[in-house]
């Protein structure tokens, strides 16, 4: 296997390392770095529950080379709260409305909702909420029937007008 | 007494929506699941799998594999057959089927698990396995039920592939002339796909051998206590101190109920190797070869009077367990649970499981769900042939409040349900005249509305009755600092129960929710508990905590009254504070009181412990009803087929809501799930018996676009337990799916019947009805795929041979009893046709007289007090030295018998 060497900012910290060419972005950030935040849960691009932001876009780190992530900024759920332990709006959302259950696609969900929000930062609560709502389209949740998300979603598009 | 009116603290955290402890750590990336565990010399684990369905292994050739640099051992069942290993149900009974961990000599399904492959990373892991060559003598499978029925034997060894068998067919002829006798009779026929129960986090483990003394595993499971008393037995009870850990677990769903085979052979690899390993389940594992749910075949005939009262009813249920059940399981449940809350004076049925090569039969939430299911939707169709409403049907036939203490056809008290005042207050919520009217407005403009109600109760809470259900331990104590700690064998998959518990124990202690810490997850602390296993952990843990935070508080009035010279009536607990009533300047914190508690016995009360704790296990009544009803009003599209749902309610009872948060939550995902089951999940195999979804992209898993806002109705009456609770793990994916189906089928009731429910209900299953002819072309699958590619067998004529030897004498006998076989001593005395003699197992010797012989067969009866007052009648035929037949059960119906002569 071919081993490149890379370097890139997590949650404000600076890495580097040696990475297989095939190493997935989802992989390195557990395996190699310990942000174990990140869940790998369907691998293939489906569930969602891997996303991670690069430069400020969600992108599933399981579809992700590491490698593609080189000279990038990725943030994690570790690296969404305030370092005094302030919680991102989206994730005081989620609790708040009982948006998770057993926590593993939730990372994933955060993130997502993180960029969207961001991305749509200024506009107004319908423009938010259907922007949100769609970007969650594309996260499965076996646990809450989606029910918590969706209070949740609403509360971040009500709060950001 | 009133249990629930003691209430020892002034603030109400029960009902109250308590922001969940576990959220802290799952929102920020700080859970501990098991893929999160690393240890010093950790090795990795993939397996080896069948891609054949059925057939024997010729040659495993791992030359290539075993050279990859980091690869540290291969294993077959050759070597993990150094360690003794006898799988078990969850009721810790022997599987029958014979299963190892790895396929020994034969595979039986695609994904039998064939090698091991241990290596420094999953990555080589995968590599290496990718490299072992396996060659297999294919033979064709047994893929469904029809197929089992006239195709090969799956297991070599057994005499047909029925796997499960109770009831009796002759009940069939006992029911019809009451069928002939009724007004209106209603059958309806369902066919339930597989469901792959796909919880977020696969399954997974991690085994650490530490020395020679020690093992400890974590795992993704549904109790750390029944993982690590399940894992011991299957070992036959190993040297090692075992301890199971398992912090945060991405979903169980019943899938993660009992270890496996893979879990299990980590461990056995782990022992092996002497080197902590750990496997992670990929999604591609978890679909296909993870244990599957339902894929059922269920008629039911109904019969009514004139006026719509239920007269009899006959019932034939069939599931498809696979090859290798995680218990072989004919489902008696179902048939147990589908009528206690109707009136019915007569039901009668067969209910079988069958052997095929596919993946093992595993449990899925609510695995008795089809009760509801075919009962709800049959009785829908009868309230449109009858012409009656549908909600009118039930009122006739529900069992309401007061018609309590009933007893249902098959022998189950009934004295505490509640689902016709569910229905109730689920009718007198929505404006069904005004739903009616704007259907048939939508109609004439070509639009397709319909609205489904469905009531229904459940068993929950079950301790005592079976190995595994049990009560629940809880261990409370005051800390010197005056904080709360409480060390619980409760097990969280998503349920909250650290969020639950600590809600119970603040208020009957009397102190801040925040002062509560609760620990749980890992078998070294509580005691044990099947977990999350039956709806139960509310209900039982739930009066745990409440009976032991009242024991503990007790104990701090003991010790305040003492310092403060005052009775132990004038003491209050209120916000972590000690008052004592007429005496505010004597109010002391609870710190200072477990200051004194632990630290200078001198000044407690003559001959009073030390220290402030508690202990108490709760053993709850066998069993607790929850009731509920639903409404549910779609739209279908009639030109795509595709059904929209425009509005849930769910009306439900569930006792004492601790918190609304975490019960609508566990209705919500129940009811999820359950749209998930009528419109979008399936698990199909083809006739070679390769499953069909092995992707996300393939298994539709509902989608935040597929599930409306849910909208509930607390009933709110409490039990008969401590604290009043009533379990509600998987009531919405039990009553969610005849709500859903009914809608549609009323919304396509100007087209026609749903003659037989194929489900998932797709549009093109849909576009069937409305189009009337064979669109999604399930017909001609179910037609003419079934056991086309199947050789029939032909039964095999055997000689009738004269009982050479007679039947005198000591013979091995088997009973296959719903909770698993019964092995026992059979021992006959004959005189002319009068035959006596006694049964002996292990719990005990019973003796009967009175029985006949007739030829070869032998009757006679039994009288049993245990696990219910009945009366076993065994009908056997002795063949020379072995003998079969069955025995009549009461309520549970027939079962097996075999036998061998001593």
């Amino acid at each position: 296997m071919s081993e490149h060497r890379i370097e890139l900012t997590v949650n404000g910290h600076r890495h580097a390392a040696l990475v297989e060419a095939r190493t997935s972005l989802g992989e390195f950030l557990r395996e190699e770095l310990g942000y174990t935040g990140t869940h790998l849960a369907c691998e293939h691009g489906v569930c969602g529950a891997c996303t991670v932001m690069v430069d400020g876009v969600a992108m599933r780190s399981c579809l992700m080379l590491a490698v593609q992530a080189n000279g990038g900024a990725v943030t994690t759920v570790e690296g969404l709260a305030e370092p005094d332990g302030t919680l991102h709006p989206v994730q005081q959302a989620l609790k708040d409305n009982f948006g998770l259950q057993c926590g593993f696609c939730t990372p994933g969900v955060a993130i997502t909702m993180a960029a969207v929000t961001r991305e749509n930062e200024g506009a107004g609560a319908g423009q938010i909420e259907k922007a949100l709502t769609a970007a969650m389209s594309g996260h499965i949740c076996r646990c809450t029937g989606y029910q918590g998300i969706r209070r949740a979603i609403r509360q971040l598009a009500g709060a950001t007008t | 007494m009133n249990i629930h009116a003691k209430s020892v603290g002034a603030v109400r955290y029960v009902g109250s929506r308590q922001p969940r402890k576990e959220d802290g750590r799952l929102l920020t990336g700080r859970g501990q699941f098991t893929d999160d565990i690393r240890l010093p010399g950790m090795l990795h684990i993939a397996y080896v799998r069948s891609a054949a369905a059925r057939g024997r292994i010729v040659s495993i050739d791992m030359d290539a594999a075993r050279e990859m640099p980091g690869v540290h051992a291969i294993y077959t069942q050759a070597d993990l057959a150094a360690v003794p290993v006898a799988m078990q149900t969850f009721f810790f009974t022997p599987i029958e089927a014979p299963v190892t961990l790895l396929a020994d000599g034969r595979v039986a399904c695609v994904g039998d698990p064939i090698a091991m492959v241990i290596a420094d990373s999953r990555a080589l892991a995968e590599d290496a396995a990718s490299l072992v060559e396996v060659v297999i003598e294919e033979e064709t499978p047994v893929v469904t039920i029809a197929d089992a029925k006239t195709g090969p034997l799956v297991h070599p060894d057994r005499d047909d592939n029925i796997s499960a068998e109770m009831g009796d067919e002759d009940t069939r002829e006992a029911i019809q002339p009451l069928l002939d006798g009724c007004a209106h009779v209603v059958s309806t026929r369902i066919r339930h796909q597989r469901i792959a129960q796909s919880p977020m986090e696969g399954r997974a483990c991690v085994a650490s051998p530490e020395g020679a003394g020690e093992m400890t595993v974590w795992i993704g499971c549904q109790s750390p206590h029944l993982a690590a008393r399940y894992i011991a037995l299957v070992l036959g009870l190993p040297a090692e101190a075992l301890r199971v850990i398992a912090k945060d677990v991405g979903g169980g769903f019943g899938l993660k109920n009992i270890p496996w085979r893979e879990e299990v052979a980590v461990i056995v690899a782990a022992k092996l190797l002497g080197r902590p390993l750990k496997w992670i389940e990929d999604r591609f594992e978890a679909l296909t070869a993870s244990s599957h749910a339902r894929d059922q075949d269920v008629s039911l005939t109904v019969g009514f009077d004139g006026e719509g009262h239920l007269q009899a009813a006959w019932c034939d249920y069939a599931c498809n367990n696979g090859a290798w059940p995680m218990g072989e399981d004919a489902n008696i449940a179902v048939h147990m649970f589908m009528w206690p809350a109707y009136k019915l004076p007569a039901y009668g049925f067969v209910t079988r499981g069958w052997y095929t090569n596919t993946m093992g039969l595993g449990a899925y939430r609510g695995p008795w769900a089809m009760e509801s299911l075919v009962r709800e939707t049959l009785l829908d169709k009868a309230a449109r042939k009858i012409g009656i409403d549908p909600v009118e049907l039930r009122r006739r036939n529900l069992v309401y409040l007061t018609d309590q203490p009933h007893t249902s056809t098959l022998g189950i008290p009934v004295t505490d349900i509640t689902p016709g005042e569910c229905l109730e207050k689920l009718v007198a919520s929505i404006d069904l005249a005004a739903f009616r009217k704007e259907q048939v407005e939508a109609r004439k403009q070509g639009r397709y509305l319909g609205i489904g109600i469905a009531t229904y109760i459940e068993p929950t809470g079950a301790a005592g009755s079976m190995a595994p259900m049990t009560g629940e331990t809880v261990h409370l104590r005051i800390e010197p600092t005056g904080k709360v700690v409480a060390m619980l064998s409760t097990h969280s998959q998503g349920h909250g129960t650290a969020t639950t518990m600590a809600q119970v124990i603040a208020q009957q202690l009397g102190v801040a929710y925040e002062d509560v810490a609760v620990y749980e997850g890992d078998s070294a602390i509580g005691a044990f508990s099947p977990g999350a296993a039956g709806s139960r952990q509310g209900v039982i843990a739930g009066g745990a905590t409440w009976r032991a935070a009242e024991m503990l508080a007790d104990k701090v009035k003991v010790v305040a009254a003492h310092l403060s010279n005052a009775s132990v009536e004038a003491i209050t607990i209120q916000g972590g504070m000690v008052h004592v009533a007429g005496a505010p300047e004597m109010t002391r914190s609870l710190r200072e009181i477990a200051e004194i508690a632990y630290g200078e016995p001198g000044r407690l009360p003559e001959g009073a412990a030390t220290g402030l704790e508690a202990q108490y296990r709760y053993q709850p009544p066998p069993m607790t009803m929850t009731s509920a009803a639903h409404c549910c009003m779609v739209e279908v599209d009639a030109e795509t087929g595709f059904v929209k749902i425009l509005r849930w309610i769910s009306s439900e009872d569930c006792g004492t809501v601790i918190n609304p948060g975490v019960v609508e939550g566990q209705i919500a995902g129940g009811l999820a799930q359950a749209i998930g089951q009528v419109l979008l999940e399936d698990m199909p195999y083809d006739a070679r018996g390769n499953p069909l979804a092995p992707t996300f992209k393939d298994y539709l898993m509902p989608a935040i676009s597929d599930v409306p806002d849910f909208e509930y109705l607390h009933a709110s009456t409490p039990s008969q337990t401590i604290g009043g609770m009533r379990g509600v793990g998987e009531g919405g994916c039990i009553i969610g799916p005849p709500t859903l189906v009914n809608a549609i089928a009323d919304a396509l009731s100007p087209f026609g019947e749903i003659e037989e429910l194929v489900l998932p209900l797709t549009p093109a299953r849909v576009l069937d009805v409305i189009e009337g002819r064979d669109i999604s072309g399930t017909r001609a699958h179910l037609e003419g795929g079934a056991s086309a590619a199947v050789e029939a067998v032909l039964p095999v004529e055997v000689a009738a041979p004269a009982a050479a030897g007679g039947i005198d004498g000591d013979w091995n006998m088997i009973l296959k009893t719903p909770m698993g076989p019964q092995v026992m001593v059979a021992h006959f005395d004959t005189d002319g046709s009068a035959v006596s003699g006694y049964l002996e197992a292990p719990e005990g010797r019973q003796d009967f007289a009175g029985g006949t012989l007739s030829g070869r067969q032998v009757k006679f009866e039994m009288k049993v007090e245990k696990p219910m007052k009945i009366t076993l009648k065994y009908d056997l035929l002795f063949d020379g030295d072995s003998m079969s037949g069955k025995c009549k059960m009461g309520m549970f119906g027939s079962a097996k018998v075999s036998g061998e002569r001593a």
